[in-house]
């Protein structure tokens, strides 16, 4: 039987994962598709608990998440291909333009 | 037509041909230049003709027409010695018998030399610059004779100074031509000096400069008693005019600017260094007569002066080759008559011989012109001879002249002359001695004009074979006018007869101007008939010896150098470089002037550009100091600011790692040390 324990614990290891992704990977476009895992970590739990406390709510929610995601995907996007342009490179470390 | 109340149009009209000429005369016809010019002073002549006319139908008493245009300048009340008055300059013209007799010899003249300089100049260039200057001198001559005012006079003296200036430079190319007119022009400020003193003098004294008032209040001082014969005042005022005089008129010691302004072109040399122009000082005395009235001792000064110009300017002349330059001396010599009449007293003499010698002197210095234009531009008599049968025209008018000015009985002359002989001696103020001089230099004169005409126009011919060949009489425009001079020269003595001949119409004329004031005279003594027609033969006599010698050296044989030379024995070369008058004045006052000039440069590039350039070294070494107070000082401490800053600053520094990991990893730990502390941290 799984129950919401289950649930929970896989959006938990999802999540870390995507927290680890983003702190550890160079690629920004490794980065950015962590940081979908870490949202869709998000959308489970939502479902979880809606699932387990008989409420739309939580579905509804999750829907919401993704039309979001999609949108940040969009500008994410768009902010990467301009600093490609621009730098020429997708390796994080040599985009430090917020030191002092 | 009242001519009377247009007397302010006739320095006009030359006025505006010196516009027209000086403006578009470049681009018009030198027939249309000429005839503008030549126009314009004619339009002169008849309305002074027509003025003076209709002066003389007037009461002799009613003789004097003011014609005040407008208020010319109005500086408020001024303190004098008749308390307060207003210097108030009136822009007026005043017509009486004295201007009357120079704006006719001015315009009369004055027109036969625009038209003969027609003929002369006509090869020139710059003919319509000739035309602008001489139209321009017409102007200032007339405002001279005809301003109301001693500062209309000024004007007009300063004018007449500026063309002399313009006109004795015209061959500007030639170094000497412009030396002349420097020298012309610096000779005359020393004489300008004197008037404008004399005339400043005027005005604090008596309280005006309208001639017409000061004569007026000086008659009424003499009367109340207020001014005295001999007063220091007009002694000083007499004195300071007279040094203008000298300086217009050439005269002792302020002459030598005219011998040497014969560079300029001759019909140049003719008007206004011969017949009008120089005699500005004559004028001037003659009208200020009510203060030399009062001066005797100054009039004793300007007849000595007078005397002593004309003996000694008609020994420099004896003995000069060049024609322009022995009429020059002549000139100054004539000038001398003038002043020794005016000096005696006999300002109607003076103005008399004025005239006279305006047509004779205008008649030989066009004549030389004449000459000269058939001689291409050959000055040196020693190079002519024999002309007379190659320009008969230019011989016989210039004989006229010659005859006129040495005093042959019956011409000009002669009257004007043996009259100032006359009063020189039997005056009051004059003197034996004066005569005696006076006769001299009659004869002199009778010499050097026939030395001049028999070494120009008889002997044999000097001319060189090539001059030979071109001698030719100068076309009409040139030699109308020297027969109407020459007609001048013969009948004008007629109006100022001796009274053992008749009555002197002239002097009668002029008897308004000249009043004799109401002070106390010596009694003249009684002259009879007789003693006058006495001097006069014997100043004839003398005159005819001049001649008669000068028959005989140049003309009974011919001219040679060595012979004069022998003649004159160590004198001749002292009155060959005019008893270096000039050497004397280069030590004395030019080349003073030229060291002080030289010195004052020392003073200028040495001490006011040393200052200067003391300064600027200054300015440069403290900019030096102030820039190293501001780079190492200020800068310094705005540096050592930042640089304590970054010091302190560097530890914080270190976390601002710029990436973007860096900081999500800290959030991330905060956030679990936030769970860490939800779940674990609260009791």
């Amino acid at each position: 039987m799984v129950t919401t324990f289950h649930y929970l614990m896989l959006s938990a290891a999802l999540f870390t994962i995507g927290v680890i992704g983003v702190l550890t990977r160079r690629n920004i476009m490794v980065i950015l598709m962590s940081i979908e895992l870490m949202m869709n970590a998000v959308n489970i739990n939502l479902i979880a608990f809606g699932d387990r406390l008989q409420q739309v709510s939580g579905q509804v929610f999750a829907i919401f998440v993704i039309t979001v995601a999609a949108a940040e995907a969009a500008v994410g996007l768009g902010i990467v291909i301009a600093m490609f342009k621009n730098k020429e490179t997708m390796n994080i470390n040599e985009i430090d333009l917020m030191k002092w | 037509m009242n001519f009377l109340d247009l007397i302010w149009l006739i320095p006009l009209f030359p006025a505006i041909g010196f516009v027209i000429n000086g403006l578009f005369g470049k681009r018009m016809s030198k027939t249309a230049v000429g005839v503008i010019a030549a126009g314009a002073v004619l339009l002169s002549f008849i309305f002074s003709a027509g003025a003076v006319l209709q002066l003389v139908q007037l009461e002799p008493e009613a003789r004097s027409h003011t014609k005040e245009l407008y208020e010319w300048f109005n500086v408020g009340q001024a303190r004098t010695g008749e308390g307060l008055a207003e210097f108030s300059v009136k822009w007026g013209y005043l017509l009486d018998p004295l201007s009357a007799v120079m704006i006719l010899v001015v315009t009369g003249i004055g027109f036969l030399i625009h038209v003969y300089s027609i003929g002369y100049m006509h090869e020139e260039d710059g003919f319509y610059r000739f035309f602008a200057y001489l139209n321009l001198f017409m102007f200032s001559m007339l405002t001279l004779v005809l301003g109301s005012n001693y500062l209309m006079m000024f004007i007009g003296w300063e004018g007449v100074g500026l063309c002399s200036y313009l006109l004795i430079g015209y061959y500007f190319h030639k170094k000497s031509a412009g030396d002349a007119a420097k020298k012309a022009f610096v000779v005359n400020r020393v004489g300008d000096w004197g008037l404008s003193i004399g005339i400043m003098l005027i005005f604090v004294t008596v309280g005006s400069v309208e001639f017409k008032e000061v004569a007026e209040k000086v008659h009424e001082g003499v009367v109340a008693g207020m001014f005295h014969v001999s007063d220091p005042i007009f002694i000083t005022i007499a004195l300071a005019l007279f040094v203008g005089a000298a300086g217009k008129s050439a005269q002792i010691p302020l002459y030598v600017w005219l011998p040497d302004a014969m560079e300029g072109p001759t019909p140049v040399s003719a008007l206004i260094h011969a017949a009008t122009m120089v005699t500005a000082g004559v004028y001037m005395v003659s009208r200020s007569n009510f203060i030399y009235q009062l001066a005797p001792e100054a009039m004793m000064v300007v007849a000595v002066v007078g005397a002593l110009t004309a003996l000694f300017a008609a020994s420099i002349g004896l003995v000069q080759n060049d024609i322009k330059r022995v009429l020059a001396y002549s000139t100054v010599s004539q000038l001398g008559y003038m002043f020794l009449a005016l000096g005696v007293g006999a300002f109607a003499a003076g103005v008399f011989h004025l005239m006279t010698h305006a047509f004779f002197k205008a008649l030989l210095f066009l004549g030389s012109g004449s000459v000269i234009h058939a001689m291409h531009h050959e000055q040196d008599m020693r190079r002519m001879g024999a002309l007379k049968n190659k320009i008969p025209i230019t011989f016989w008018t210039m004989f006229i002249g010659t005859l006129a000015i040495a005093g042959t009985p019956g011409l000009a002359g002669f009257f004007s002359k043996d009259e100032i002989l006359w009063r020189a001696y039997s005056s009051e103020q004059g003197h034996i001695v004066l005569w005696l001089i006076g006769a001299i230099v009659a004869g002199m004169t009778a010499f050097y004009m026939f030395r001049l005409l028999f070494m120009t126009f008889f002997g044999e011919s000097r001319v060189d074979h090539h001059t030979a060949q071109h001698i030719h009489e100068s076309p009409k425009s040139m030699t109308i006018p020297l027969i109407v001079l020459a007609a001048g020269s013969l009948v004008a003595g007629y109006i100022g007869l001796p009274a053992w001949l008749g009555t002197n119409a002239f002097e009668h004329f002029l008897e308004p101007v000249f009043e004799p004031l109401p002070i106390p005279r010596a009694d003249a003594h009684a002259h009879s008939h007789g003693e006058e027609i006495g001097m006069a033969a014997v100043s004839v006599a003398i005159a005819l010896a001049g001649f008669a010698l000068a028959y005989f050296k140049y003309c009974k044989r011919s001219w040679e150098e060595q012979r004069e030379v022998r003649q004159y024995g160590p004198l001749y070369p002292a009155l060959l470089n005019k008893w270096y008058v000039d050497e004397l004045y280069d030590a004395l006052f030019v080349n003073r002037a030229k060291g002080a000039g030289a010195s004052m440069w020392k003073f200028d590039s040495k001490i006011v550009d040393g200052l200067v350039n003391g300064s600027a070294w200054t300015t440069v070494k403290s900019a030096v100091g102030s820039s190293w107070w501001d780079r190492w000082i200020v800068d310094g401490l705005v540096r050592l600011v930042g640089g304590v800053v970054k010091t302190l600053s560097w530890p914080l520094r270190l976390v601002q790692t710029g990436y973007v990991q860096n900081y999500a990893l800290v959030m991330v730990l905060g956030v679990l040390v936030f769970i860490g502390y939800v779940l674990w941290g609260t009791p």
